[in-house]
């Protein structure tokens, strides 16, 4: 092989459009498109009496406008439900317009299509909708009295209720084993809404061609063959009419993966409708308001141990605000739920969580998903124990920890994908080990004691995670050697900045034996590959990765073949370096890849000198065999799939040390560590820019975000003026490490990386300054005002 | 986010402009760095019918300063007043404010008169200006008035500047010798409105001990809050002040609210540290500019 | 954008990149969607339209501005510097370079406004220190990357830049 590429920090090769202005995001495309806006509800609740649009249509460069009772046949159903689960009994979504009632400020009412954004927005302005105010339902635990109904047919608010159960290895039930163990605690923990928040909102373009009677649809999505078939179905257009790309895309973190959202079938529609190219782009309030949320979730812990900090039995039940409706189904409290147990062997386990409805802005899995408010209660637990029983908080969780032999390891749940919940690999001891190094942990006190004697507070924090990554059902690649010698991978999934086209490169690459330039990737385009899933769940590299490096072998093998006839050799005594298939130990009885791929297409009509070797007249063959042999195909391509058994299990660790100031309780982070395993890596630059990335989410979550609603459902910053995204001023200096316990579930060994950084954050800081404090920190996020009113609390405590 | 339509006039001269605005009335709206105008625009939260565009006016760009103070014109941009030497040396107070006016990018195109115009309670601009005593020039067709700092600002993101009129200048008084300011805030982020902030000057006698001592208090009020604090530091040396009264003092002339970022609590609470801070700052700035002076009497 | 709407349109003229570009505009349009929509030079991208992100940042005489918070006419006359434009003669900028080479960008949305924003901050600052880096970006949201490589980014196109000057 020429260089080795799997595992190089090979440069990105998206970088050179995107630092030129050359990307081409969805608001990039389409410029001679009407544009679409929406009339949305200014209300938490209410009934639409009334929808008057005469006012609006002397607004010059109307086109058209649209309410619910415009839309035909499934465009006017509910939109779909995507994950049904039998827990969810109640699942509910809204309707690409509203239909009678609207359940959420933003929830769209009146589209509106124009000749520019301008204008649109002009004619939005001029629409008078009459509501009539329904009582709004804020706030989960307020949801849960049911005093009001966020949906008429949904008793209690109860959207979904669920309990897993996992016994202990004698048969005690979790609240048996709580009862009988010699220690016990009970609190509550609380984690508050947040966002993705990508720096691009959603868009959608589309373009009817009425000659073709085909749609081409363009979406800011993280999965474009999904909404192709969403959209087909919606619009009773045959699959084959409809092509949906997602062009470069600024930004996911799970809110894309939401699909169809109205605006994706409404735009499509009116750009057939009206036979002209159609294009939403979606502003910063619309995406406060009318795409997701998530995070919310009360959690009421119970837990039993004994001396050595070992958990006998862990009873959690989670009231999970779910918004409005529930297009995603409850993968969000599934997952904390599951992944709450983190790398530990937890004696016997109970967890029940209830889905609840309110009048807010739907909830959808955000990067982390449910599993960074799991990991607080873990990690919340773990440091209590230690506080309890006087011990070493690493101790605590060494004492729990499932050890390398034990794996495959059965958690005894049901995952997210359906699946038994058994991690496949891992090395908890080891992480914790380089961690604490790192870290310097045990050097730490005198470090506080020091900073204690100038009058600073410091403290130090743990968190530790195991994640769920590379999530079935499949994904698959497409790899084609041309005649010109440059190979063109596919694959369906979608990228938002992970760096798949240089990775997937780097595998394909390292597979073929060719130079990196000579590989191009495209992701997310339906043109080029129809099946696929999309990209969440730290998933693109385990599966869409695997399935191409599938793929490449198949090519490899077809290519030896091809050569060894070429060459009169044995296939197996084959190489293939730089592009060129030659003998093992003989460089000069050699064929380059570029020939392989013309000799591999037996032709009657050459279209260049090199293919001319092809046609039929060209030489030697063998007139017994059909220039196609039997189960052969012409061309030196190869499509492969990856689906996998069950998910792969990354982990990590993470440590900080933050500064509280005792005057203005301003908290800055010091120091801020991360190890992490995700088994193989295919290029630590990338996976460390993961790692960045979602701990600079992270830290926004424990420090600075937060939706705040108020009592009639108003979202009270739905801005970034207000919505405290972190700055490069407030992201501290991330400091990486990396563990490699390869998964032995797929060929590359590897597992994957997009969230993890964010996992572990909140409950990380939290221990840090509960370390800093000596005050319980069981609410996060945390804000200076919110430190100096849990001083005031604590000062009164004592003083009473 | 689109603004909603206006009429447009581009003024060759400040007359035009004050000829435009007259004509306009209560729907008449300057636009010059347009920082804080055009968000409001964007999010349709101001729909002014007319929009008089002074980017065209140069002749508004001035900075000058003399012995008296600064005088700011109503195009002079914050980066460009931040970065003026001698406004920085006749009132130094200028640019410690301005280095904490949102972020770099916003100070290039917003302007100091504008913001003050803007009156928003949690902005620096203001606070500096009430603490100065200063004034702005509202210009309208046929005439001109100068409003003291503690007239001009009226409410939240409500200034004296009427109907027809334009804010062209706003004048930065110097302060005594051996005085000194500071700015101290506590923000969200770095570059956000303030939690809370005190702007603060302090003026010595020859002995070092403090004679005046003032402070202008954001984000706790209407309008920046302006508390005389000379009597309560008592004409003592600084060292000798119980800044804890005096932090006191300013808490019980605030009225902070409580919002998503901070409660009211906390907002009274950090206005009391900042004002030690800030005051303390100033006077050691005080202290500084009294020894250089004392230092250059000698050479 | 190419449709009459009936409102009044204002003739201007930028000269934007080094090239006189014509275009007639309602007062209203803002500089950002001028530039993406009239001008096609949709490298400047357009995150929250209040001013906050930064990602729409393009230097205006040679500062940088937001043109989310600037409207085309009042710059008419005035020069226009976007992403597209800071190449030189097809070779890569000191400091695109230094983005690409330290994995300073992610999604690549926020990148063209951090990359004016930083041009101007080396060209007036060309040893600039962590703190004065630090300010310099605070006012460019990203939310891919942690804010990491791009700080590393900026430092590596301050070496770059002395490099090749020195």
């Amino acid at each position: 092989m020429t260089t080795k590429l799997f595992g190089e920090r090979v440069q990105r090769r998206e970088d050179a459009r995107l630092i030129t202005g050359q990307g081409r995001f969805l608001d990039d495309l389409g410029a001679n498109a009407l544009a679409a806006a929406f009339v949305r509800s200014p209300h938490a609740h209410a009934r639409i009496r009334d929808v008057d649009v005469s006012a609006a249509l002397d607004v010059e460069g109307l086109v058209a406008i649209y309410t619910w009772e415009d839309l035909p046949g499934l465009l006017a159903e509910p939109l779909p439900l995507l994950i049904p689960h039998p827990a969810l009994t109640h699942g509910r979504t809204g309707h690409a317009l509203a239909r009678d009632i609207v359940r959420h400020v933003g929830e769209p009412v009146v589209m509106v299509v124009a000749a520019d954004r301008y204008v649109a927005e002009d004619a939005c302005s001029l629409i008078e909708v009459d509501y009539e105010i329904l009582k709004p339902v804020v706030g989960v635990e307020e949801a849960a009295e049911a005093v009001n109904l966020v949906h008429a047919d949904v008793p209690g608010n109860v959207g979904a209720h669920l309990v897993q159960e996992v016994p202990s290895p004698d048969g005690l039930s979790a609240r048996e084993a709580i009862e009988a163990a010699p220690h016990t605690l009970a609190f509550r923990l609380d984690i508050e809404r947040s966002a993705s928040m990508p720096l691009e909102g959603k868009g959608v373009y589309a373009r009817w061609d009425a000659d073709d009677q085909s749609l081409r649809v363009y979406s800011s999505t993280q999965t474009s063959t999904s909404v192709r078939m969403a959209v087909a179905a919606k619009l009773g257009l045959p699959l084959p009419k409809v092509e949906v790309v997602a062009p470069d895309v600024g930004g996911g973190f799970g809110v894309k993966i939401v699909h169809p959202w109205p605006e994706e079938i409404l735009v499509p529609w009116a750009a057939r409708l009206l036979d002209r190219e159609v294009k939403w782009t979606e502003d910063r309030r619309e995406h406060f308001i009318s795409s997701a949320h998530e995070r919310a979730q009360v959690h009421h812990v119970r837990v039993g141990f004994d001396d050595d900090g070992r958990v006998l039995g862990l009873d959690v039940n989670i009231l999970h605000d779910h918004g409005a409706y529930t297009p995603y189904g409850i993968i969000v409290p599934i997952i904390t739920s599951t992944q709450l147990v983190g790398p530990y062997k937890i004696g016997a386990y109970r967890v029940e969580f209830s889905s609840i409805y309110t009048n807010t802005v739907q909830v959808t899995p955000y990067r982390g998903a449910g599993r960074p408010q799991g990991v607080f209660c873990m990690e919340r637990t773990m440091d209590r124990i230690a506080a309890h029983l006087g011990l070493d908080r690493t101790e605590v969780r060494t004492a729990n920890f499932i050890q390398p032999g034990e794996f495959p390891y059965d958690q005894g749940m049901t995952f997210q994908d359906g699946r038994p919940l058994i991690y496949d690999s891992g090395d908890y001891p080891e992480s914790l080990r380089m961690l604490k190094e790192l870290i310097g942990w045990d050097s730490f006190p005198a470090m506080k004691a020091e900073a204690a004697a100038e009058g600073r507070a410091i403290g130090i924090g743990v968190g530790c995670y195991v994640e769920g990554t590379g999530v079935g059902p499949y994904e698959g690649g497409h790899v084609q050697i041309t005649s010109d010698g440059r190979v063109h991978v596919s694959t369906g999934l979608t990228s938002q900045g992970q760096g798949h086209e240089t990775v997937f490169a780097q595998i394909a690459a390292t597979e073929l034996g060719v130079p990196i330039e000579k590989v191009s990737v495209v992701t997310g385009d339906t043109r080029r590959f129809g099946y696929a899933v999309g990209t969440f769940a730290s998933r693109a590299a385990v599966m869409s990765g695997n399935a191409i490096a599938l793929a490449c072998r198949k090519v490899r093998d077809k290519a030896l073949k091809v050569a060894a006839d070429a060459l009169e050799a044995d296939p197996r005594d084959l190489e293939i370096t730089d592009g060129v298939v030659h003998v093992a130990g003989t460089p000069s009885a050699s064929i380059p890849l570029a020939t392989v791929a013309v000799l591999s297409n037996p032709l009657r009509y050459a279209f260049d000198k090199e293919t001319q070797r092809a046609t039929q007249f060209a030489g030697a063959q063998d007139d017994d065999r059909p220039p196609v042999a039997d189960g052969e195909e012409p061309g030196m391509e190869g499509k492969d799939y990856y689906s996998p058994i069950r998910s792969t299990f990354a982990s990590g660790m993470h440590a900080a040390i933050v500064e509280t100031d005792p005057l203005t309780a301003e908290i800055k982070i010091l120091r801020y560590v991360v190890v992490h395993d995700c088994g193989k890596l295919i290029n630590p630059m990338i996976v460390e820019g993961q790692i960045h990335g979602g701990v600079g989410q992270g830290v926004g979550g424990a420090l600075y975000e937060k939706m705040v609603y108020d009592e009639h459902g108003q979202l009270l910053n739905a801005s970034f003026m207000d919505f405290l995204m972190p700055y490069a001023t407030e992201v501290p200096r991330i400091e990486t490490a990396h563990l490699e316990t390869p998964s032995p579930l797929n060929p590359l060994g590897v597992k994957g990386a997009g969230e993890a950084g964010v996992i572990p954050v909140s409950a990380v800081i939290a221990a840090a300054i509960e370390d800093a404090e000596g005050i319980t920190i069981d609410r996060m996020p945390i804000s200076p005002s919110d430190l100096y009113s849990l001083r005031a609390e604590t000062r009164l405590r004592k003083i009473q | 986010m689109k603004p909603p339509p206006f009429d447009y006039h581009r003024p060759a001269g400040l007359g035009e402009a004050l000829q435009a605005l007259a004509e306009a009335g209560s729907h008449g709206k300057v636009l010059a760095g347009g920082q804080s105008l055009i968000p409001l625009l964007n999010m349709r939260l101001a729909a002014p019918g007319h929009l008089v565009d002074i980017n065209g006016l140069t002749e508004l760009a001035t900075i000058s300063a003399d012995a008296s103070g600064v005088r700011v014109g109503a195009l002079a941009r914050h980066a460009a007043v931040e970065r003026d030497g001698s406004a920085r040396a006749v009132q130094p107070l200028l640019a410690q404010a301005l280095a904490l006016v949102a972020h770099p990018v916003i100070r290039n195109r917003g302007t100091v008169v504008g913001s003050l115009v803007h009156a928003d309670p949690s902005a620096e601009m203001p606070a500096v200006l009430a603490l100065l005593g200063g004034s702005v020039r509202l210009a309208r067709l046929g005439g001109e008035r100068d409003v003291h700092a503690r007239d001009f600002f009226v409410g939240p993101l409500e200034s004296a500047c009427l109907p027809g009129e334009m804010a062209v200048s706003a004048f930065f008084p110097a302060l005594p010798e051996r005085s000194g300011t500071a700015f101290c805030e506590v923000a969200r982020r770095h570059g956000d409105y303030a939690v809370a902030g005190v702007a603060a000057a302090v003026t010595l006698d020859e002995d070092f001990r403090i004679i005046a001592a003032r402070v202008a208090c954001v984000s706790v009020g209407p309008v920046p809050v302006v508390v005389d604090v000379t009597g309560v530091c008592g004409q003592r040396p600084p060292a000798s002040v119980d800044w804890d009264e005096v932090a006191r003092a300013v808490q019980d002339r605030i009225e902070p609210e409580g919002d998503i970022h901070a409660t009211a609590g906390y907002r009274r609470h950090l206005t009391g540290v900042l004002v030690t801070r800030a005051l303390r700052g100033a006077a050691q700035d005080a202290a500084r500019s009294g020894a250089n002076d004392a230092g250059e009497g000698r050479a | 954008m190419s449709e009459r709407t009936g409102e009044h349109r204002h003739a201007i003229t930028l000269t934007v990149n080094g090239v006189l570009r014509e275009a007639a505009v309602p007062a209203r349009r803002l500089l950002s969607d001028c530039l993406r929509h009239d001008l096609g030079l949709t490298g400047t991208h357009v995150g929250c339209e209040h001013g906050v992100c930064g990602a729409c940042t393009v230097l205006l005489d040679g500062e940088p501005v937001r043109s989310c918070l600037t409207f085309a006419v009042t710059v008419d006359g005035h020069e226009i510097t976007t992403v597209e434009g800071l190449a030189e003669r097809g070779e890569l900028s000191p400091v695109q370079r230094a983005f690409s080479e330290c994995h300073g960008l992610q999604c690549g949305f926020c990148t063209p406004g951090f990359l004016c924003t930083v041009t101007a901050f080396l060209r007036d600052n060309r040893t600039p220190t962590d703190e004065e880096v630090l300010e310099a970006v605070s006012g460019n949201l990203c939310r891919c990357t942690g804010y990491q490589n791009i700080i590393k980014a900026v430092h590596r196109a301050a070496e770059i830049q002395a490099e090749e000057s020195g």
